[in-house]
């Protein structure tokens, strides 16, 4: 235990994720001794993403303004929708330059061991959004893990009697694994694959 | 370390949570055939160059070799695994049909809530849950009467299984009609305290069927019984667990496909028609 302000930035950092109690010291101690020009804009950056960004009143990507980019931009076909856990699979999926179509954010997968069931996600939203009647695809692009899957299980399930085209990203993209941590082609050969659900 | 092993072991077990752990990582919760609940990290496995991912995903039934101490202090260090083999993914299966995937998560915790203290073997428990998820994947009888079946004889393990054949205050046999989750199942007249419920005979003729392993029976009872069965099999292990199961709400008792099945028939489905349908 280190004593007032060094401890208290430990224990902050400590509450971060992937933050064990060694890194939080490690980091804390850099930043004492780092440059005060760079504490300072570290700082500032921590404050102005709270301030700045929020969520698109639309897909519940990150955004600037009242909306994203993505829903922002009149190129993007209304027609697909594609279907993402969190803001950095959008951010994943938008490097493979495949997609132009328009997002969905869940904020997470359907967890039923961690609480998380289909109110805690933006899965009300969604079907609001389908009932419009513009969309004829909706892409399931959850991860290819348990959760993910369960997800989209759920969301086919709700969406097919809608009359609504379904697909899943195609296979290659590992069980298991993080969308975000998939290469741009894996991802962008997931997408021309899709199939059917 | 003084006194501390690390080696190599290996061992059978059931992956019943998936926690994501720094950058790549993952901490497996896992019900292993011979020592007992264990937490070990599974290093890498997010990466989609990870081959080891796709066995350590939840419900699967794997063969690990972990390196650790096996009779270790909890919490002396964190096992880690070492190599992983699958012998049945039963999460493939289950993932496929919601409700089925919601009646794992809720066997998957409940195994993990009658484990309290880690690395103490319970070998009944394992081969109870991998009855369980094998037969939520076999998809041979209703996931809730899976569930159900499943909670019953964990409480049973544990030693509060309802009384159902005998009143639970004064031991009197037969079959008593009132039930009381305080009072620990069946009472019979004199012992019912004020409050206790009444279900319908049937209801208690299903759980004593799915406590026993009479599928016959369990897979003619009908909805409603269906229903109160699972309602006062909830209740009675809600009672007995300090907090409440996360999983156990969630579950899917069919409502998603109603809903599904009312949609599909929407708009107003003709009175006409659904008669025709049913000749
Ligand atoms: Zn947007
Ligand atoms: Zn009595």
């Amino acid at each position: 235990m280190y004593e007032g302000a060094i401890q208290d930035l430990i224990d902050e950092l400590g509450r971060l994720p992937g933050v064990g109690p060694k890194s939080a010291q490690r980091i804390a101690f850099h930043v004492l001794s780092a440059d005060p020009a760079d504490v300072t804009r570290l700082a500032t950056a921590l404050r102005r993403v709270k301030e700045l960004v929020r969520f698109c009143t639309v897909c519940y990507n990150v955004a600037e303004s009242e909306q994203c980019r993505v829903c922002r931009d009149p190129r993007r076909s209304e027609e697909v929708l594609c279907v993402v856990e969190e803001p950095k699979d959008v951010v994943a999926i938008e490097r493979t330059g495949e997609f132009r179509g328009r997002y969905h954010v869940l904020g997470g997968a359907i967890n039923p061991l961690e609480g998380v069931g289909p109110d805690n996600l933006r899965i009300r939203e969604l079907l609001a959004r389908l009932g419009t009647g513009s969309v004829r695809e909706l892409i399931l692009a959850t991860d290819p893990n348990t959760e993910g899957e369960a997800t989209a299980t759920y969301l086919a399930l709700m969406v097919k009697p809608m009359g609504i085209a379904v697909t899943r990203l195609a296979s290659g993209l590992p069980v298991g694994g993080d969308l975000e941590y998939a290469d741009e082609i894996t991802l962008g050969r997931a997408f021309e694959g899709r199939r059917a659900v | 370390m003084p006194g501390y092993r690390r080696q190599l072991y290996r061992d059978d077990a059931l992956v019943l949570r998936v926690q994501k752990l720094g950058e790549s990582d993952r901490i497996i919760t896992l019900l292993t055939r011979r020592h007992g609940r264990l937490r070990a990290v599974a290093r890498g496995v997010r990466r989609t160059t990870s081959r080891f991912g796709a066995r350590l995903e939840p419900f699967g039934h794997v063969d690990l070799q972990i390196a650790g101490d096996p009779k270790g202090e909890q919490g002396s260090s964190l096992h880690s695994i070492s190599q992983v083999e699958g012998i049945q993914l039963y999460g493939k299966a289950l993932v496929t049909d919601y409700p089925r995937y919601t009646a794992a998560s809720a066997i998957a915790e409940t195994a993990e809530r009658l484990t309290p203290v880690e690395r103490e073997p319970s070998l009944r428990l394992f081969q109870l849950t991998l009855g369980g998820l094998r037969a939520l994947a076999d998809g041979e009888h209703a996931s809730t009467l899976v569930l159900d079946a499943y909670l019953l004889r964990g409480m049973g393990l544990a030693g509060w299984a309802p009384a159902l054949v005998a009143c639970a205050v004064c031991g009197t046999p037969g079959r008593h009609g009132a039930f009381s989750v305080p009072a620990g199942g069946c009472v019979c007249p004199d012992c019912r305290p004020p409050g206790a419920a009444h279900p319908a005979p049937a209801t208690l003729d299903l759980m004593a069927a799915l406590a026993s392993g009479d599928w016959r029976t369990a897979d003619a009872a009908d909805s409603p019984h269906r229903r109160e069965c699972s309602g006062l099999v909830a209740a009675h292990l809600q009672w007995h667990l300090e907090r409440g199961l996360r999983s156990l709400p969630l579950v899917d008792r069919g409502s998603t496909g109603e809903r599904t099945e009312r949609a599909r028939h929407a708009p107003r489905p003709d009175p006409a028609d659904v008669a025709k349908e049913a000749q």
